[in-house]
């Protein structure tokens, strides 16, 4: 039932390697040979009809988009026991990218959730032919030995095969998806447009339509290439932010020998393109390093019109086909396609409600993947709108960690030329984005730029990696592109140095600040309400606290300060900004008397970490920084030199001593310029984002989003000190959390020091590797850093104990204590040293103050 | 400066000695002009080491030292030297209400000689529609054609303005209020005005349109055709004149008297909308190109050559002078044995009459004097003036089809027939804005031969695109061709790296204005003025 896939590549490193096999051994074969590639035509006849029904004046929701994503959605919801859905499609039923899309359901994809979204779509696309009796075509695994006639492997180092991959006629899938989907009473109205989402006090109420309005209580955008402008015609502006690119395949006619339906597909991702038997031809295509771009301006037009082909431009795409595969030469051409696909910023695909638009859901943005994505992606939608959450954490794909910055059009013309490419690039670690940058910055940033900071993009905020010393020799750096040891790491090494032993400063603009106010107690009681800590605190005082959902688990990880009675100081991630303010706002009384406001634009931060810290403060304010005098998590607002109001609090994010300066913009260059001058005899330098990184690492501090995710809950990770359990508050997730108190909790959020790892000659770790108890899988890391300190890789992640009986087993501190942990990088595994608790001893000497002072701030953004 | 053209100083003094006949009429003339696209004497891959000159060193007795033999220029070099000169213009596109049917122009040039003798100039009429292209090809000295590349738009300018605005122009000049301009420039930053003669052009400029008005009646201008026969004839008598009255200042003095006594040939295009005037005098040559409908280009020549292939010139010379004459006056095709072009401005050696001739060189700077080329009387010099600046006269109403018009000297059409030319050019400008795209269709076509195929457009675009200006473009063939019409690399680096002295040896000044239409305007205008 499934074909298999050969990866080939000459530079695939060889840190890669157990990460696709991994996913691949998820995934058992079975055989069923069929028939191929049915024409697209056939598929429309099973729901149209010549006269078109009338539409209900009602529904309870409106799908927009009868592509293989719609159609997906609406049998997912279905399935879930909805009725009254009502699926519109401009066109006919896969009429756009759906009718052109080559067909491969690859399942090694860049991260977990992607995997699991393909492994379903896969497993479904086999079920539905029992459900509704149309077939979806898929080929049996061929022999491993001999995968692929025409092969050429002359240059190649070393390949991979996947026997989960498939392929299936994507028209079929959209077919038998409507069919099954109209089977459990969806009503498809094809040639209808959407032209209008009506809404009323941030809820979606109707669709207007060019044959009438129907009132619904959801809506979901699944309108593919046109999405961004569909998101764009309702009365809330809705951002999805999405940009086509022209795709471009070849079809060629039967070679002599016909190559058989169960070849596998091959994937050069050198060459850039993908090749898979059709009809005893081939099927190639690629993704290129210059794509085109297409419809920035709009096109609002019912099907995807055939699309000019352009052989010029697929020029070094059949070059490299031709280098794979000499043999096809004499091979005669069908046709060269053109499918245009639509792109997101972050190549990840766009999922879940509109921050803003109650009931707007949105489902686009696939990335050449659509097929792949379709099966699993509609399912977690239909779940997400039923149970108000999907079964897994979907937040990397969420529509939420974009706003309406990422809209703008020429962003996305440019940001899509750039992803595309990456699509068969050999992804490295801690990739930059080129394109699109430079959008937000601090005030300082060409001061920090003139300095040699080089920068990564969050959120669309400039950050700056690390500084490079004047004088160092800026080419050497161009390769820091590396599964190794990268050229920055003496850079960084002296940057965590300074911190340790003087004063670094650290610009973190970038954070999101929201001001919670309210006339009474009205803020303080939605805080109560939402964050797992207690708020009820002196005025002055700094909370680390999460926002768990019902189930216990992280929604939001940040710091709040009680800047006045009825007034928080909220400090969230970056990338919190869009995610963070919609939950707010979800749970947030309409009460005139409560406000909301995004200030991240209003504040500079500056974080000063080092033990001179204070003393550089206590000289720029004529107060006395001392904990004795200031104690931790503390917030005051003071002057430091000439500017006054500015929030200083002691606190770092990292666990060394230190203050955060919140600065109100127009005197962020003052401060900076009085700090920097001041500090020079403290010996005060610069640092960026990765010294922090290394830091925070080796203090066992958990980042939001990438250790921490709304699937882990603080008792996992070791934070149930920062739950008010004292407390009889009702909080979100008290339940949950009380729950799992007694159950006990089946994973547990450790670190692991690496032994035996040799810094300048293994391959680095860096997030995802497995990790073994006494030889046993039993869990991935989240993250990993080097530390400065223990002169030692420390990875964080997550560990659960095997299950006996199939229910999971609660994690004891034997299963930590007890157990000889490796972690394996790159298929050699090497021994770790299991924590629960950061080595504070090695730290004693710096410490400054007392251990739960530093212990009790357990953050990192 | 052409040595088979007209007397130079440096070649009168290198070959003195020699009868004048045998140094124009043998040795040099057929390396020159069959080197660049002699296919067997310099093949690449000749067994002779350095077959670009072996006829042309013996002959000129040149012994260079062994770093001549290192001509290999890397191909950024070769760029930089093709593209020292380029410029190109585009004609705003306004709010639609103004559309021109100029797209816009590319322009270029290659010297040969030391300094340069081609000019160029582009200028849009201010005070009157249109816009103005020319190339001027200056001999014995750049003087005359500088002269022509600053003040033959100008009076043409002022050929074409009406009766009223004239007398603005008067007036204004008259109460010392500042002018409105006349012409926008388009100029290259190497294209330069002689600053010291302005005061003098622009006083015999205003004579000029006091006459106009004088001639002329409210309401009334010259038409295209008429205007520009005026403006030739009447700046060709300016230069006569100013040189005949000299000037007190004796820079000025001096320079007149090279204006004047050098000379240049003028191919200038007037373009109004659809209409299309080119007046040509001399040797220079206008040649549209014109899209056929399967997409070839062809080309259709606006003007004639004036030199001894056209015979119609050959027998207006002749008529112009006594039957006694006919067998001098165009001798070896030259005029009087000499002159290469039959019409040029300037050359008074072939105007005035010999008393006329030595007393202005008596009263002139003394610079003069050592001049030997000044002081030589052409032979059989009997019934001046010989030679005119008046041009011929072509009107071309322009076609959807009409894609370009290429003003080019003598050098590139020496080096490329005009079919070629129009032939790189067309494939070009196509090529870069709109490659056809390549459809399979039903034909039956093989990965194989797709491929090829592919490479093959890959390698033709790939050299269009290391230029940004169509003009270079063609001159990079008209240099560097080989035997197989294509660009060699090292074939142009060769003939870019001759030596100074050389160069003029294997190849002239180029210079070149191609000017791109707008089809939609100009079957637009057509249809209206039709309607």
């Amino acid at each position: 039932m499934h074909c298999s896939c050969v990866w080939s590549s000459r530079a695939l490193s060889p840190a890669l390697l157990p990460r696709l096999l991994s996913h691949a051994g998820c995934w058992a074969p079975g055989t069923k040979p069929r028939g191929i590639w049915s024409s697209p035509r056939r598929l429309a006849s099973a729901v149209e009809t010549t006269q078109p029904i009338p539409l209900p004046s009602q529904a309870r929701v409106v799908i927009c988009g009868g592509g293989i994503v719609g159609t997906s959605v609406a049998y997912h919801l279905a399935k879930l026991g909805w009725t009254e859905i009502v699926l519109l499609e401009q066109g006919r039923l896969g009429a756009g990218t759906t009718r052109l899309c080559a067909g491969i359901v690859s399942v090694a994809k860049p991260i977990s959730i992607e995997c699991k979204m393909a492994d379903y779509s896969n497993s479904l696309y086999e079920h539905l032919e029992e459900e509704t009796g149309v077939k979806t075509a898929q080929y049996s695994l061929s022999e491993v030995s001999k995968l692929h006639p025409l092969v050429n492997i002359h240059d190649l180092v070393g390949a991979l095969h996947l026997p989960g991959d498939a392929v299936v006629s994507p028209p079929d899938v959209n077919h038998a998806l409507a069919t099954a989907a109209a089977g459990h009473g969806v009503q498809i109205h094809e040639r209808t447009t959407v032209n209008h989402v009506m809404m009323e006090k941030g809820h979606v109420t109707a669709v207007e339509t060019d044959r009438g309005a129907i009132e619904c209580e959801y809506f979901v955008n699944c309108a593919g290439q046109w999405a961004y402008e569909l998101g764009q015609a309702s009365e809330t502006k809705v951002s999805v932010p999405l940009h086509g690119c022209e795709h471009f395949y070849l079809l060629s006619k039967p070679l002599p020998e016909p190559l058989q339906p169960s070849t596998p597909v091959v994937m050069d991702m050198d060459g850039r393109i993908y090749v898979r038997a059709w009809q005893g031809g081939v099927l190639s295509g690629g993704f290129e390093k210059n794509p085109k771009p297409i419809f920035t301006e709009g096109r609002n037009q019912l099907e995807i019109q055939t699309m000019q082909e352009d052989w010029d431009h697929f020029e070094p795409m059949l070059s490299a086909l031709l280098r794979r595969m000499p043999e096809l030469e004499v091979c005669e051409i069908q046709q060269l396609v053109n499918c245009p696909e639509s792109f997101t910023p972050d190549m990840r695909c766009l999922m879940g409600e509109t921050p803003g638009v109650h009931g707007y859901f949105v489902l686009a943005g696939m990335n050449a993947s659509g097929l792949a994505f379709a099966g699993g992606a509609g399912k977690y939608l239909a779940e997400w709108m039923t149970y108000g959450y999907p079964t897994a954490n979907v937040w990397p794909l969420d529509i939420k960690r974009f706003g309406n910055l990422q809209s703008s059009r020429t962003f996305l013309r440019h940001r899509v030329m750039e992803v595309m490419p990456l699509l068969y690039n050999l992804k490295v670690p801690r990739w930059d984005f080129q394109t699109g940058r430079q959008l937000r910055t601090s005030p300082l940033y060409d001061r920090l730029d003139t300095q040699g900071a080089r920068w990564m993009e969050k959120h669309g905020f400039e950050r700056a990696k690390y500084f490079i010393p004047a004088g160092k020799d800026l080419l050497s750096l161009d390769a820091s592109k590396t599964f190794y040891k990268p050229d920055w790491f003496d850079i960084v090494g002296a940057e965590v140095k300074c911190c340790k032993e003087a004063v670094c400063v650290i610009d973190m603009s970038s954070f999101t600040k929201f001001e919670l106010t309210s006339t009474d107690d009205q803020a303080l009681a939605l805080l109560q309400h939402l964050c797992a800590n207690d708020l009820d605190v002196p005025v002055g005082h700094i909370v680390h606290t999460g926002m768990l959902n019902e189930r216990g688990g992280y929604e939001n990880d940040c710091s709040v300060v009680r800047v006045k009675k009825n007034s928080f100081f909220i400090i969230s991630p970056t990338d919190q900004q869009v995610h963070c303010w919609s939950w707010l706002k979800k749970h947030m009384p309409d009460d005139p008397q409560l406000h909301l406001e995004d200030v991240s634009w209003k504040y500079t931060a500056l974080n000063l970490i080092g033990p001179r810290a204070m003393d550089v403060l206590g000289e720029l304010s004529y107060v006395s920084m001392t904990p004795e005098h200031f104690p931790s998590l503390f917030c005051k607002e003071m002057s430091v030199g000439y500017a006054n109001g500015i929030r200083v609090m002691s606190m770092t994010h990292t666990g060394e001593p230190g203050f955060m300066l919140y600065i109100p913009i127009e005197y962020a260059l003052h401060v900076y310029n009085e700090v920097m001058s001041v500090g020079q005899k403290y010996g005060i330098r610069n640092a960026g984002y990765y010294a922090l990184r290394s830091l925070r690492i080796e203090k066992f501090f958990a980042f939001w989003g990438q250790d921490l995710d709304p699937f882990t809950t603080p008792l996992e990770c070791g934070r149930e000190f920062r739950v008010k359990f004292d407390t009889d508050i009702d909080f979100l997730g008290r339940a949950s959390l009380l729950h799992q108190r007694q159950e006990g909790v089946s994973r547990r959020f450790i670190m692991l020091v690496l032994e035996d790892h040799d810094t300048e000659l293994d391959l680095w770790p860096w997030w995802g590797e497995p990790i073994y108890r006494n030889g046993e899988l039993c869990g991935t890391t989240t993250s990993s850093a080097y530390s400065y300190t223990l002169e030692r890789h420390v990875c964080l992640g997550f560990v659960s104990p095997p299950s006996l009986d199939g229910s999971p087993a609660a994690v004891t501190p034997d299963f930590i204590n007890r157990g000889d942990y490796e972690v394996d990088i790159a298929g050699q595994r090497y021994p770790a040293k299991a924590k629960l608790y950061p080595f504070s001893s090695l730290f004693a000497q710096q410490r400054r103050r007392k251990d739960e002072m530093e212990l009790s701030n357990f953050q990192g953004k | 400066m052409h040595p088979e053209r007209a007397t130079m100083p440096v070649t009168s003094q290198l070959f003195r000695g020699f009868p004048l006949a045998k140094l124009w009429g043998s040795s040099l003339f057929p390396c020159q002009r069959q080197l660049p696209c002699c296919p067997t004497s310099h093949r690449p891959t000749s067994s002779q080491p350095h077959p670009i000159w072996p006829t042309a060193m013996p002959v000129r007795g040149y012994r260079r030292s062994p770093d001549l033999h290192s001509y290999n220029l890397t191909p950024p070099q070769v760029n930089s030297i093709l593209k020292a000169n380029e410029y190109s213009f585009k004609v705003p596109e306004f709010d639609g209400k103004n559309v021109s049917s100029v797209m816009g122009f590319d322009s270029n040039q290659l010297p040969a000689n030391a300094p340069i003798e081609d000019r160029r100039s582009a200028a849009t009429c201010l005070q009157t529609r249109g816009m103005l292209l020319g190339v001027f090809d200056g001999h014995a000295g750049c003087a005359c054609a500088q002269a022509l590349s600053e003040r033959l738009f100008y009076y043409v300018a002022m050929s074409l303005m009406p009766h009223e605005t004239l007398c603005e122009l008067e007036a204004a000049v008259e109460a010392g209020r500042p002018l409105s301009p006349i012409l926008q420039w388009h100029k290259h930053p190497n294209d330069y005005f002689t600053r010291e003669a302005q005061t003098m052009y622009f006083n015999s400029l205003r004579t000029y349109w006091q006459e106009l008005i004088d001639l002329s009646s409210p309401g009334e201008s010259l038409g295209p055709r008429e205007a520009l026969l005026s403006a030739f004839k009447r700046l060709d008598s300016d230069l006569s004149l100013e040189a005949q009255v000299g000037d007190a200042n004796s820079f000025l003095h001096y320079w007149v008297l090279r204006v004047a006594f050098s000379g240049a040939t003028a191919c200038v295009a007037h373009i109004d909308g659809s209409d299309l005037y080119v007046a040509n005098t001399g040797d220079g040559r206008a040649v549209l190109g014109v899209q056929e409908e399967d997409g070839s280009f062809s080309a259709h020549t606006l003007s004639n050559d004036h030199n001894a292939q056209n015979e119609n010139e050959v027998a207006r010379i002749q008529g112009e002078h006594p039957p006694s004459e006919k067998k001098t006056v165009v001798r070896q095709d030259r005029l009087l044995g000499l002159l290469m072009p039959f019409r040029a401005f300037g050359d008074v050696k072939f105007k005035w009459s010999i008393d006329l001739q030595r007393g202005v060189l008596e009263s002139g700077p003394d610079q003069l004097h050592d001049n030997e080329h000044t002081k030589f009387i052409p032979p059989n010099y009997h019934t001046p003036p010989y030679l005119t600046a008046e041009p011929e006269i072509t009107h071309h109403r322009l076609r959807p089809q009409d894609r370009f018009l290429v003003l080019g000297t003598d050098g590139l059409w020496e080096t490329l027939h005009r079919q070629e030319v129009v032939r790189i050019v067309g494939e070009y400008l196509t090529g870069v804005h709109q490659r056809q795209p390549l459809t399979v269709g039903g034909y039956h076509v093989t990965l194989g031969q797709m491929q090829g195929l592919l490479a093959e457009r890959k390698a033709r675009a790939s050299l269009a695109f290391q230029d940004q200006n169509a003009a270079t473009h063609l001159i990079r063939h008209a240099v560097g061709n080989n035997e197989f019409g294509a660009v060699d690399h090292e074939t142009l680096s060769k003939m870019l790296s001759l030596p100074e002295e050389l160069a003029r040896m294997y190849r002239d000044d180029i210079t070149i204005i191609i000017t791109q239409f707008n089809p939609h305007v100009v079957g637009h205008q057509r249809q209206g003025g039709e309607s």
